[in-house]
């Protein structure tokens, strides 16, 4: 079995444009969330979201390969060449090996309703064009960053609801742990736009403190009262230890376990049992006490039922050894496709940095969650491994450990 | 239209659009050797001709269309044809 260890990381989120600001965002509990009117115009219950900039990559890619990439297509293409350079890989290396692409996405809402638009408007499928196809299916992003960056290795696209990202992250762990990859480029992407996220409004989930909008999400306190959208890219590059020795590469974290599991319940409701049993496999794929874990980074995204379960199951893994926990999410706003790589890249940012991002907006616990050790302020702490959770509709859930080298 | 100002509409809608480097246009260009027109870019010059000529292309009619000359007849002739 090999070790699989992190020798590059990339993001673009709404706190952020690259791993400099992200850190100090992360750092001094910076809100990247929005009111956006669009959306008040358009009819949501809710106008709060993340928010970031469309890179403009004209100049820097042609044509053919721009349009092709829908907004959270653009976000990755950022967010992996800086992992990329990070990394130390300069695309003779990707030509002279066998590197694959896992990417966690699960949408790609507009491209699929301006298709259609034109389609109902001029009654004619040529008068769509050549790009909507390959912007519009959820394999988008691995499907054109794989001929972007000429990848010749494993190249698809997981679709695991809100742990999409983690469990991309997860596989490439297992393919490159049993020898059958030395290297793959892994992460999630999620596209920030009124379209992807309206039929989600409609569920009453998201919050409604639109006077405050950084003050809406506070996962774990007691007045949460529902998540925020939000969005961006995230990209690790991951590799066997020995591959990454061989090339000299500077190792930022090593990812020691993953647990996975499926409540089996309720397409929506979150569970206590299914993260339990999540969190309990990941520990045991790492050989670990829970007590070596000394920060979780929740999946927490703000509403009532899910933080107050994760805060049980957790509770309930953990008993005594109370590690710190956060939702960066407080933060970042649920960047759902994406959240699972983002926050193994934010973990890693301050296990590097010695300190855990406070989950900002706890004021008050309530009763569940009162159980867990929440840092609500910037906390210096020396980090030899961490938990990151994801979890998702369907009940899907996904738990990383990762452990400083 | 006339014929002089439907080739520049092309070249310009070839150079804007399908970003075409400008030193590369000329009369005898192979549109897929040379411009590096495929077959997906075609797709797209359907869409441009239509927005901006008011006419659908039709793609048996394109088999003979090899270089940029032959397309600018094309044009020619569908926008004028006598």
């Amino acid at each position: 079995m090999s070790r699989v260890v992190i020798t590059g990381m990339g993001i673009y989120s709404v706190i952020g444009k690259n791993l400099t600001e992200v850190k100090e965002s992360l750092y001094h509990g910076r809100s990247g969330i929005v009111f956006d009117p669009l959306r008040k115009e358009m009819g949501f219950r809710s106008a709060l979201t993340g928010m970031t900039d469309r890179p403009q990559l004209k100049g820097i890619l042609d044509r053919r390969m721009r349009i092709g990439l829908p907004a959270q297509g653009e976000y990755a293409y950022i967010s992996t060449v800086e992992a990329l350079h990070q990394a130390g890989i300069e695309q003779s290396y990707l030509d002279a090996n066998e590197v694959g692409i896992l990417f966690g996405n699960d949408s790609s809402a507009v491209p699929v309703v301006e298709s259609v638009d034109i389609l109902r408007q001029k009654k004619d499928t040529m008068m769509i064009g050549s790009g909507y196809i390959f912007q519009s299916m959820n394999s988008t992003v691995s499907m054109n960053l794989s001929v972007i960056f000429r990848l010749k290795g494993v190249n698809f696209t997981l679709s695991g609801a809100c742990a999409s990202g983690s469990h991309a992250i997860g596989i490439g762990y297992l393919l490159i742990k049993q020898g059958l990859q030395d290297m793959i480029i892994c992460g999630g992407a999620q596209e920030i736009n009124p379209e992807s996220t309206a039929s989600f409004d409609a569920l009453n989930a998201f919050s409604i403190r639109e006077s405050e909008p950084t003050k809406a999400s506070r996962p774990f306190d007691r007045d949460r009262d529902g998540l925020v959208p939000s969005g961006g890219a995230a990209t690790v590059i991951i590799e066997s230890y020995e591959s990454a020795m061989k090339r000299g590469a500077k190792i930022y974290g090593e990812i020691i376990g993953y647990g996975f599991s499926s409540n089996g319940e309720h397409i929506s409701m979150p569970n206590v049992d299914g993260p339990v049993r999540a969190m309990e496999k990941a520990i045991r794929d790492a050989g670990i006490k829970p007590s070596a874990i000394d920060y979780i980074n929740a999946h927490a995204t703000s509403t009532q039922a899910g933080d107050a379960n994760e805060a049980s199951s957790i509770s309930m893994v953990f008993g005594n050894s109370r590690p710190l926990v956060s939702s960066t999410k407080s933060m970042t706003g649920h960047e759902m496709w994406m959240g699972g790589a983002s926050e193994v890249i934010y973990s890693t940012l301050m296990m590097n940095g010695g300190f855990v991002a406070p989950n900002i907006n706890f004021e008050n616990p309530d009763e569940i969650t009162a159980k867990i050790n929440i840092a609500a302020e910037t906390t210096p702490c020396e980090i030899g491994a961490f938990l990151s959770n994801s979890f998702g509709f369907g009940g899907t859930n996904s738990s990383l450990i990762i452990r400083k080298v | 239209m006339q014929k002089e100002e439907i080739i520049r509409k092309i070249n310009q809608l070839l150079i804007e659009e399908i970003e075409i480097d400008e030193t590369q246009i000329y009369p005898a260009a192979d549109l897929k050797k040379d411009l590096g027109i495929d077959s997906l870019d075609f797709v797209d010059l359907f869409v441009i001709v239509e927005n901006n000529f008011g006419f659908k292309m039709k793609a048996e009619e394109m088999a003979d269309v090899k270089s940029l000359q032959d397309f600018y007849s094309y044009i020619i002739n569908r926008i004028n044809p006598n």
